[in-house]
């Protein structure tokens, strides 16, 4: 079970909703993956096309619980009105805190970020920061009262999977709330070894929306989600430099 | 009356006089929009409000991110 506030989930894939070829493919990736958290951003209408459709109301909102982001927010003030306008809708009260801080990389901004994740805490949301893979700031995040903290892998969209492993590890180690691998997943590696590391879940999107068939996709990352959550429960065998040998060494007959 | 929405000047005919009806008439009553006016979130049980020449809305809704 993934535990988040008040929530309990069975799935620990979260997953995005952006970049689909198109909403049929989209609607079978999120029913394959089984996921039971979907991510949104929030955005002006475009009023003049009223009858634009939008993926929302292409689903059963009722089965899956929305984690809209803060995407687009440069500055803590910004994020604060994003979750507001968000939390306005009525159909939520979880918060992806998402304050960019760099262009070219999309790397969060970590001082907006805390100050956003305390000010959406004081009014009550359910508070998920994307963070860098800094240890200790995700250790301020957790003392502010944020429900997860979700460090990135690499940065967004660019599929190259954990480049720093270790610190994610330090992370998930110190960590007393869940920890969730947010941004840069490539491949179903990536997300098993997330998941080996003792994630709590993983918030992928581009790796499925982007790949060539985005319903296998779906379905291999939730494999790998599972595959990886079981390994690092069974917990695996000491890396040794030298073989072991797994037949007997007894009885062997000696032609 | 002249609205702001969306950054863009609109003229709407004086009898849409509450932010329900101005969505009525955008045909986006069925929609999940959540109305910013003049820089105040509105919870959904107020969007009865009415609006006055010069309102400035913001509306938004969900879409695809990650």
């Amino acid at each position: 079970m993934l535990k988040i506030g008040p929530y309990e989930f069975s799935s620990r894939l979260l997953l995005g909703t952006g970049k689909y070829p198109d909403f049929e493919t989209q609607k079978e990736a999120v029913n394959v993956s089984e996921t039971e958290i979907l991510t949104f951003s929030v955005r002006r209408m475009n009023i003049f096309k009223p009858d634009q459709p939008n993926f929302l109301e292409k689903i059963d909102v009722e089965k899956y619980s929305l984690l809209p982001n803060t995407a687009g927010a440069k500055t803590a003030d910004e994020a604060v009105r994003t979750a507001k306008l968000a939390k306005a809708s009525g159909l939520c009260d979880m918060i992806k805190v998402e304050v960019i801080g760099d262009e070219k990389t999309l790397l969060p901004d970590p001082v907006e970020t805390l100050k956003a994740s305390e000010e959406l805490l004081n009014e009550g949301f359910i508070v998920l920061p994307y963070t860098s893979d800094d240890v200790m700031l995700a250790s301020r995040l957790e003392e502010l009262g944020c429900h997860a903290i979700m460090p990135g892998a690499s940065p967004i969209g660019s599929g190259q999977g954990i480049i720093n492993p270790l610190n994610l590890s330090f992370i998930i180690e110190k960590a007393n709330v869940p920890v969730i691998v947010d941004a840069g997943i490539g491949s179903p590696k990536d997300a098993a070894m997330a998941m080996e590391l003792g994630a709590d879940g993983v918030l992928l999107n581009t790796a499925v929306s982007g790949a060539e068939h985005p319903v296998k996709m779906a379905r291999a990352m939730k494999l790998a989600i599972e595959a990886g959550r079981l390994g690092y429960e069974a917990g695996r065998i000491p890396r040794k430099r030298y073989a072991t040998a797994s037949s007997p060494t007894e009885g062997m007959s000696i032609g | 009356m002249q609205l702001l929405i969306n950054g863009d000047y609109m003229e709407i005919p004086s009898e849409i006089d509450s932010v329900s009806s101005l969505l009525s008439y955008l045909k986006l009553d069925d929609k999940v929009v959540v109305v910013e006016l003049n820089g105040k979130i509105l919870e959904k049980e107020n969007q009865s409000q009415s609006l006055s020449d010069g309102d400035k809305l913001e509306l938004v809704h969900f879409v695809g991110g990650g």
